[in-house]
């Protein structure tokens, strides 16, 4: 290595990646959801010019929202979580007997949330340990844990009233300053996981196991504590969203859950999470999730038939998927042909 | 012969920087490695060689960590005996190895790679973004030289040719301050003007009072910067050398030699 001083042109080397191959993926979704809301607007000024129908969606997108903003976690790592619909209905649960037994209101959510973050570490465990593949093995868990919930409740629901739960039911479902708490509490945690990935050692590692298995364990990454730990903040969370379901509704269905499983998956791939594990965006899960909420909602006032749902729904998600694989193919051509 | 070359080194009075006794390792029904001794002086320079298959990769991720030797090996840092050897651990004590397979995250930027397994943190625990960038930044520039539009700190490695990719994994080796770095064959798939790079580089760690473990094919680039060597056959150690004690052409001779017969000594070799 000479000491020789060649002159290198400054300004090239340090050209940072184009905004568009930076953020081409969020500002799709933004663009997406943008031509959408503009679809409803002409198809039914009425309603989608009036403020009662953001409300609507700002009440019921966060049931699923919260849960694909920590899926996105879990997808990120390579896996998928198919349990979650039976872990917000256990957690429930248990929250239920608790209060069922005479415990504190308190020490009762603490069980539920405690409930959820042990389903997680079962999954993850099992996942990462002895390297099932969780597609497979939450299918399992699902059951498993719906199971266990049909027989401690032996199938039957039990009403969650605002006079008996008064801070609860301010806490999942009330109006401060005319905004519904649930699109804060959702609005706040997005910003709580957004911290989380990108700026914990424990977000980096998220990423890490995504991307490569090997290289990360080489560098002394554990993965087996990284996906446990992604398991384990689904659980949780999903407990959260299954006892705010709950609460919005006044009363816990046995069957909380069934119907969420499609939402959280669609707004994590709409969301610009990478199906093969690596990239992915808690703000875009969180955008995608309002997307997805909002072709609920609109299909139906817009008087579409609401058959229509389901194959939107599956549009989304196929088209999402495909555009991300087609921009991962471009980036890795391009470095074939010498970049 | 193989006594006498570790018994010279032994004389140092040194203690090594790593030590393996009898490390065995098995995969299923292969025995990769078998009862192996080795061991790394400071300042000292070992080239490792070996044909595909004689364990060099087993060896390296065993030290590193990666795999955890069977039952009866044991692993001394400095002198002590460490019974839960991890990567983590390994690094932390000034281990760092640029694998092969060059172990990166190909879908995240540079800085990512860079600090991998040990980002900096703030005082707040949060991670140290800003530094991670442009210490990245300052690395690539200052130390490996790139001039190239690719090598800005956002851009993700699977946009980086083999020789730029390389770069990261030698300056995410080099950037820690190891006391012991493990180049595992660093020049394979590189330019010419590249693998002259990485030599200087083993160069360098010797200049700074390093160690170093040095494996590649070529023993045209082994030899010349090496101190001690230490042959690989079939999971076993074949022999170990001194450099000044065996020429080129004598170690040559006598790879062919263990290839064929499995010894290293031309009396067996023929019998």
């Amino acid at each position: 290595m000479t000491t020789q001083v060649i002159p290198r042109p400054q300004d090239n080397r340090v050209a940072p990646p184009s905004f568009l191959r930076r953020y081409g993926s969020q500002l799709g979704i933004i663009g997406v959801g943008l031509a959408m809301w503009l679809g409803f607007v002409a198809a039914a000024p009425r309603v989608f010019l009036d403020i009662d129908i953001y409300k609507a969606f700002a009440e019921t997108t966060p049931l699923f929202g919260l849960i694909a903003l920590a899926l996105t976690f879990v997808v990120i790592t390579g896996e998928i979580d198919l349990s979650f619909p039976s872990i917000m209905a256990l957690g429930t649960a248990v929250f239920c007997l608790m209060i069922k037994a005479d415990m504190p209101q308190w020490l009762a959510l603490v069980a539920g949330l405690a409930t959820g973050a042990a389903c997680g570490w079962v999954n993850g465990a099992l996942v990462s340990r002895l390297n099932i593949p969780s597609l497979v093995i939450t299918i399992g868990t699902q059951f498993l844990y719906r199971g266990i919930e049909l027989v401690l409740m032996n199938g039957t629901g039990v009403p969650l009233t605002p006079d008996k739960y008064p801070v609860l039911t301010a806490v999942f479902t009330s109006h401060p300053f005319g905004v519904p708490i649930e699109t804060l509490w959702t609005v706040l945690l997005a910003a709580v996981l957004w911290i989380l990935l990108n700026r914990t050692r424990f977000g980096a590692h998220v990423f890490l196991v995504g991307d490569n298995p090997t290289s990360a364990r080489l560098m002394g990454v554990n993965a087996v504590r990284v996906k446990t730990l992604a398991f384990m903040l689904v659980g949780v969370m999903a407990v959260f969203a299954g006892l705010m379901t709950s609460f919005v509704g006044y009363y816990f269905w046995p069957t909380t859950g069934d119907g969420f499983l499609l939402n959280s998956i669609a707004s994590v791939f709409l969301g610009g999470t990478s199906v093969f594990g690596g990239t992915g965006s808690v703000i875009g899960t969180l955008v995608a999730s309002y997307i997805i909420g909002a072709i609920n909602a609109g299909i139906v006032s817009a008087g579409i038939n609401a058959f229509y749902t389901q194959l939107c729904f599956g549009l989304v998600i196929v088209i999402s998927v495909v555009l991300q694989t087609i921009i991962e193919r471009r980036i890795r051509r391009q470095s074939i042909g010498g970049r | 012969m193989t006594n006498e070359a570790a018994a010279a080194a032994d004389t140092s009075g040194k203690t090594p920087v790593i030590e393996l006794r009898n490390v065995s390792k098995t995969f299923g029904e292969v025995r990769s490695l078998s009862g192996v001794d080795f061991k790394v002086y400071p300042g000292e320079i070992v080239g490792l060689l070996g044909d595909n298959g004689a364990g060099k990769s087993t060896l390296v991720k065993t030290i590193m960590g990666y795999h955890r030797p069977d039952p009866g090996g044991e692993i001394y840092f400095e002198g002590q005996r460490i019974h839960d050897w991890s990567v983590a651990r390994a690094r932390a004590l000034g281990i760092e190895t640029v694998y092969q397979e060059r172990a990166l995250s190909e879908k995240q930027p540079i800085w990512r790679n860079m600090f991998m397994g040990r980002e900096p943190r703030t005082k707040w625990g949060l991670l140290d973004v800003t530094k991670m960038r442009s210490e990245s930044a300052r690395l690539m520039n200052e130390h490996m030289g790139f001039t190239s539009a690719a090598v800005h700190p956002d851009n993700v490695v699977m946009t980086m040719s083999g020789g730029e990719k390389q770069g990261v994994a030698i300056t995410r080796a080099l950037y820690f301050n190891a006391e012991l770095v493990v180049l595992d064959e660093p020049t394979m798939g590189l330019s010419l003007t590249e693998t002259r790079k990485t030599l200087d580089f083993v160069e360098g760690i010797k200049k700074a009072g390093k160690s170093a473990i040095f494996i590649d094919h070529n023993i045209f680039h082994v030899y010349p910067v090496v101190d001690r060597l230490y042959v690989l056959d079939r999971g076993k150690v074949a022999g170990v050398f001194n450099k000044s004690e065996i020429s080129m052409d004598d170690l040559i001779a006598r790879l062919y030699r263990v290839a064929r017969s499995g010894s290293m000594d031309e009396e067996k070799a023929a019998s």
